[in-house]
């Protein structure tokens, strides 16, 4: 598998570390209340197509978005995560 | 008052030679790892135009002239290899001492480099002066080419070992088959 | 027999090689087995379930029988295709899975007990009494099972892992492969050609047949000539692609020395990752058998084996050979026969409307129905449309149909589709992104039409990257029709075979239908056909046509099993290249490690890092012993430890302090210049992360300290939480772990030591607890902190890596006047223990600030990581497990981390279970094992009596819950 760092361009898969879906970028306020901490931490969709999800470049120290379809696994773009929408 | 002595990453591991391929270790005066902070770039680029003859270098690539290579090292961050530098509006820090720099060369360095890293290094499309954050086995690394057939490897100074280890290993392997 | 005068071998280069103890002449060129046919060795090995004796049946990777051992000691490799490994003066070849001899084989007695071994005979037998499974059934089945034996000790060989990247990669250097890379090479593209055989060509090495008015092999070589001149065009031979991965990365096995009698230091495989934007399959068609009653007898072989073994090796497998098949191609087989003087004892076609000319006689409509020849075939049973009739023959050619090598089409998930044409599977379009099939992989089976093929998806390529093609005059070719009428299985009694290496035959495939295992994949796993090293290569698609036959359905509704990766085996050792032995992981090295070393300290992991564990001295003949007197060393006088291996992360910006104070749960907006503060991180979910100290070195400029496990998890943390959360923030980290030499002091004797070291001394007032500065060391700039990990009045001294070394001696020389020295992990240990600090023993991933008591320092002021989710009810609960102290209360002493709590008089079982113990140490000072642990209502529980059971070490010992800091509550020692 091969992900797009937004610095480095196309980078084998076993440079990036994964972390889970991107709604991890749009963190609640203290007083959300539970069901949006809840939502936040723990409840996950496990879609068949595409998601995105965050990679770090350990090489780089990027944090990136990927964009992907989880059933083709085909990667349809990528952005920091310090500049993708929340 | 005891006086300390120096000792390089790669003291009694360097230099090594497989064939018409050497490995040996370079120690530039000071490795200095520049950060510009938010909006800080354009200045921090003209002082360091200044300073060590290279802009601030875009994603992969280095610039430097006069002895000093600015080597892009990551996000917000390039190292400057040379003389120590100092620049208003970025974050420095000394970083001399964390890395060991090797310089691997010859006929079939590419070949040894391809052994070491997933990183896409035909002369094409990695030219002298592009640079990449990568991996060298299991390890991070910096790879910079300086040349048709030599490169600058950074690593991480305590590594320094494997690092050799890894790179003699692929070193035995291409210079067997040549 | 060697046929003089044809063929592709160097007769003036005879190659000595044995097999099974005798010693044998081949020619530069040939394969094992072609040098064996050579010699007229047709027994190769005995089959897998059956012992039944086996011979070659092909010329390439799909060899389901010839599997030998090479070699011996403990160099020896089993399992290799005959058929692929390439002959080497002094090649030892052994057969295997026989006992005593390969023509002697006790085990062949299976074959007379097959009646009760059909399919599923294990998943029937094996299943009763249950407590037989282990003890002794498995046993007995492990025994029975597999081919060639491992060495049993570790492959010192030498394997390699390497990258390329390419435009495009074209999988196969037959004709279709060869003009793919010719015009894409002439094109500009960057074009990697790989074959798995040593030579390029393909069929046309096999053949009889002229391109361009040239014999084939030679207009191979001429376009081989081109090819070389290109320098954008990477030919590997040997190189099988094993695999077809995501993104158009392909899995590769390059034999890189398996064909050398001394490799030295060539790595006898290559497991190459390649890259491409494109790929072309070219890997060719795989020439399918025909089922009848004993067809799996040494002699009997693909047709198209045949007339490879005659005119590239100049191999005649027999002296009189029969030839039958369903298809044109068992005529082509015959006529190569007839022209290289070997005798064509008859032509079986189970076609009656073909016409068949030559001199052989000629059956159609007929069919091979049995066979006889003890240890290799000596006479073929026929019925035709006249009756029937037993011919004598030592060789017969089958050929039923050819399969388009679909297989690679198939890793991502692809299924191929059946074309009724040519009754075979082919490529579905676009099943590998990137990938196209061309050739015979997509079922053009002429060469005209393969050539054409070829230099159509070699043009497609250039053109889809952005390098139009110039179109190519195509040679000329043969370009005959693919004339086939489909037969999978002739009707009769007796075993008919279909899967030669795992021993399954028609009957097999039936009595699978028969108890309802319908589905292909049901099927497979059932009778076991497809499986193994040659994954269905030959008996794939006729096994299905049985099933569908027999479960009245179509081939294209029974569908094919799925191929998946590898294509051909790749051995362990290639995967793993690299990764042995030094090459498993980096190693860390701090620079006081050849000191340590030096002194006999043995090293433990941390991490990657290697640690000093203790320092033994003359006469102690224990761990334990060192470890007692560095805690005694300590807490008297003084020691230096290398705390080098705790992460250094440098902060700097305008937004530092208030970043930090979002990452930690306390406030450091607050901390002045000069001045070190604890902190403590959680994760989002309200856990703990990490703890350390950081410290302000200037305005906006911080060095924070993490513990060596977490380091790398917490600065791709910090990276997160600063690009994910705070993007706006303006501050700047980098790691400065590796610049920094440092090393603990501590002990009432610590500033004695730190200020022979400093060029400036210091004084407790001027550098009180938790005080930092830059300051010269010995001349040289180094930086000091005023911290405490052991309770004692406590030091940190950084200098450049550079003078690590020569500091830790000039340290330890020092500290030996003060009647101090070096201390190891252990007695750091037990040094901490005694003060309750916290490591990852304590902190492991599943504790919540609460549950170590510092729930006060989550700061009720601002936001923090972990802060919304810490404050849950079930985070902060009184009867959670608290961080608690255990000092030994009965007559056993020993107390062992890892070992649960229950209260005094309950029995030891989940449901009574209060707690764990977490860390154990030794207490010279107290005299006594002292614990940290986790304790339900812990804190409300000092004082108690409960119960540690250690299941695991057989350890019951009473202990007094107490507070978890034993020494110096008041911490009058670290200010000291």
């Amino acid at each position: 598998m091969r992900i797009d760092c937004p610095l480095c361009g196309t980078r084998d898969r076993s440079e990036f570390t994964y972390q889970g879906h991107a709604l991890a970028l749009a963190r609640p306020a203290p007083d959300a209340g539970e069901a949006a901490w809840d939502d936040y931490l723990h409840n996950r969709e496990n879609p068949a197509g595409q998601t995105r999800d965050l990679w770090y470049h350990d090489p780089c120290g990027a944090w990136v978005e990927v964009q992907r379809n989880t059933v083709t696994h085909a990667v349809t773009g990528a952005v920091l995560a310090a500049e993708a929408k929340r | 008052m005891a006086k300390l002595i120096a000792l390089t990453p790669c003291a009694d591991l360097l230099p090594l030679v497989a064939g018409r391929i050497t490995l040996s270790e370079h120690v530039p005066e000071a490795i200095t790892s520049v950060s510009p902070f938010a909006g800080r770039g354009a200045e921090v680029s003209a002082a360091l135009k200044e300073i060590a003859g290279g802009r601030l270098p875009k994603p992969n690539r280095t610039t430097g002239a006069r002895g000093f290579r600015v080597i892009w090292t990551g996000r917000h961050q390039v190292m400057v290899l040379g003389p120590p530098v100092s620049v208003p509006g970025a974050a420095i820090a000394d970083q001399s001492d964390g890395w060991a720099v090797l310089r691997l060369a010859g006929p079939g360095a590419d070949q040894v480099l391809a052994r070491l890293t997933p990183v896409d290094l035909r002369r094409d499309v990695f030219k002298p002066g592009h640079t990449a954050r990568t991996l060298l086995r299991h390890m991070s690394c910096s790879i910079t080419r300086t040349g048709a057939e030599s490169y600058e490897i950074m690593v991480f100074r305590s590594m320094a070992k494997t690092a050799v280890h890894d790179i003699c290993e692929a070193m035995t392997s291409v210079a067997a088959r040549a | 027999m060697r046929l003089t005068g044809r063929g592709l071998v160097d007769p003036d280069h005879p190659i000595a090689f044995s097999f099974d103890g005798q010693t044998y002449e081949g020619l530069r060129g040939d394969t094992l087995a072609s040098a064996l046919l050579a010699n007229d060795v047709r027994l190769v090995g005995r089959s897998f379930k059956y012992h039944r004796p086996r011979g070659i049946w092909s010329a390439g990777s799909e060899e389901p029988n010839a599997l030998v051992t090479i070699g011996e000691g403990v160099g020896q490799t089993p399992n290799v295709r005959a058929t692929c490994q390439e002959l080497y003066e002094g090649l030892l070849a052994q057969s295997q899975n026989h006992w005593p001899s390969l023509k002697r084989d006790a085990m062949a007695v299976n074959d007379l007990l097959s009646p009760f071994l059909s399919a599923g005979f294990y998943y029937k037998t094996f299943m009763w009494p249950r407590a037989f499974w282990e003890t002794i059934y498995e046993p007995i089945i492990r025994r029975a099972a597999g081919l060639g034996a491992l060495p049993g000790r570790p492959d010192t060989a030498r394997y390699d892992k390497a990258w390329a990247h390419c435009d495009l990669l074209v999988i196969g250097a037959g004709p279709a492969g060869l003009m793919a890379a010719l015009v894409a090479g002439r094109a500009g593209l960057d074009v990697i050609l790989a074959e798995e055989d040593s030579r390029a060509g393909g069929r046309l090495l096999a053949e009889r047949e002229e391109v361009d008015g040239m014999p084939g092999p030679q207009w191979v070589g001429s376009v081989l000539a081109e090819l070389t001149e290109l320098p954008n065009v990477r030919l590997m031979e040997r190189t099988t692609v094993t695999g077809a991965y995501d993104q158009g990365t392909y899995g590769a096995l390059e034999r890189s020395g398996l064909h050398l009698s001394d490799p030295g230091d060539v790595p006898l495989e290559t497991f190459w990752h390649i890259v491409a934007r494109r790929a072309i399959l070219a890997g060719g068609a795989l020439e399918r058998p025909i089922a009848f009653k004993d067809n799996d007898r040494p002699g009997i072989m693909a047709a198209g084996a045949v007339r490879a073994y005659l005119n590239r090796w100049g191999v005649s497998p027999g002296r009189s050979v029969a030839v039958f098949g369903n298809n044109d191609d068992a005529h082509r087989t015959a006529k190569d026969l007839g022209e290289a003087g070997v005798r064509v004892a008859a032509i079986i076609d189970s076609r009656s409307d073909v016409e068949i000319a030559g001199d052989a006689p000629v059956y159609t409509g007929a069919e091979v129905i049995g066979t006889s020849g003890r240890l290799g075939l000596s006479e073929i049973r026929v019925r035709h449309s006249g009756g029937e009739r037993s011919i004598r023959t030592d060789c017969l050619a089958v050929s039923g149909g050819w399969n388009p090598s679909v297989h690679l089409t198939c890793h991502m998930n692809g299924r191929p589709v059946w074309r009724e044409d040519i009754a075979a599977f082919v490529p579905a379009d676009g099943a590998v992104p990137g990938l196209a099939a061309a050739g015979a992989a997509a079922g053009s089976f002429s060469t005209a039409g393969c050539l054409a093929d070829g230099a159509k998806a070699g043009a497609e390529a250039a053109e889809a990257l952005g390098r139009p093609a110039v179109k190519p005059d195509l040679p000329r070719a043969e370009d005959g029709a693919y004339a086939i009428s489909p037969l999978w299985a002739v009707p009769g009694k007796g075993r008919a075979w279909l899967d030669l290496q795992n021993d399954v035959t028609v009957k097999d495939i039936k009595l699978s239908a028969q108890e309802n295992f319908r589905s292909v994949e049901h099927m497979k796993r059932y009778t076991t056909q497809g499986m193994a090293t040659d994954q269905g290569k030959n008996s794939n698609v006729a096994a299905l046509a049985v099933l569908a036959d027999a479960t009245g359905r179509s081939i294209p509704q029974t569908g094919t099993t799925t191929f998946r990766p590898p294509y051909a085996p790749v051995s362990i050792a290639a995967m793993g290249a690299g990764s042995r032995s030094k090459g498993f992981a980096p190693e860390r090295f701090t620079t006081s490690d050849k000191a340590s070393r030096a002194l006999g300290a043995p090293m433990i992991e941390a991490r990657l890092w290697y640690r000093p564990s203790y320092f033994p001295h003359v006469g102690e003949k224990t761990w334990r012993e060192a470890c007692d007197r560095e805690v005694g060393m300590v807490r008297s006088a003084v020691g230096v430890a290398d705390v080098s291996t705790l992460g250094k992360i440098d902060i700097q910006g305008q937004d530092a302090a208030e970043f930090l104070d979002f990452v930690y749960t306390n406030t450091f907006s607050t901390l002045k210049p000069g001045r070190v503060r604890y902190g403590l991180m959680l994760r989002e979910d309200g856990h703990v992360m990490d703890d350390g100290t950081t410290a302000c070195l200037a305005e906006n400029h911080y060095v924070m300290t993490t513990t060596t496990a977490a380091a790398g998890a917490v600065m791709r943390h910090l990276d997160f939480v600063h690009q994910a959360h705070r993007p706006k923030m303006d501050l700047r980290m980098v790691s400065v772990t590796e610049h920094w030499a440092q090393f603990a002091i501590a002990g009432p004797k610590a500033r004695d030591l730190v200020n022979v070291v400093l060029d400036s001394p210091i004084d407790n007032d001027s550098f009180a607890f938790m005080s930092c500065a830059e300051v010269s060391v010995s001349g040289v700039p180094g930086r000091l902190f005023r911290i405490s990990f052991s309770g004692e009045q406590g030091y940190e001294v950084a200098v450049p890596a550079r003078y690590g070394e020569a500091l830790f001696r000039l340290l330890l020389s020092q500290a030996a006047v003060l009647g101090g020295g070096p201390y190891g992990m252990e007695a750091l240990n037990v040094l901490r223990i005694e003060k309750g600090f916290i490591t990852h023993s304590e902190i492991h991933g599943r504790t919540t600030a609460f549950d170590i008591g510092m729930q006060r320092m989550i700061s009720a002021k601002k936001d923090c990581i972990g802060k919304t989710a810490a404050a849950r009810p079930g985070l902060i609960d009184e009867g959670r497990e608290q961080l608690v102290g255990l000092k030994p209360a009965g007559p056993v002493r020993q107390l062992t981390a890892g070992a649960h709590l229950f209260d005094a008089e309950a029995s030891a079982t989940r449901e009574n279970d209060q707690g764990y113990v977490t860390s154990v140490g030794y207490s010279p000072a107290f005299g006594t094992y002292l614990g940290l642990g986790f304790l339900k209502r812990g804190r409300a529980r000092h004082g108690e009596t409960v119960r540690l059971v250690d299941h695991l070490r057989e350890i019951e010992a009473l202990c007094e819950v107490c507070d978890p800091v034993f020494l110096d509550p008041e911490g009058e020692r670290l200010r000291g």
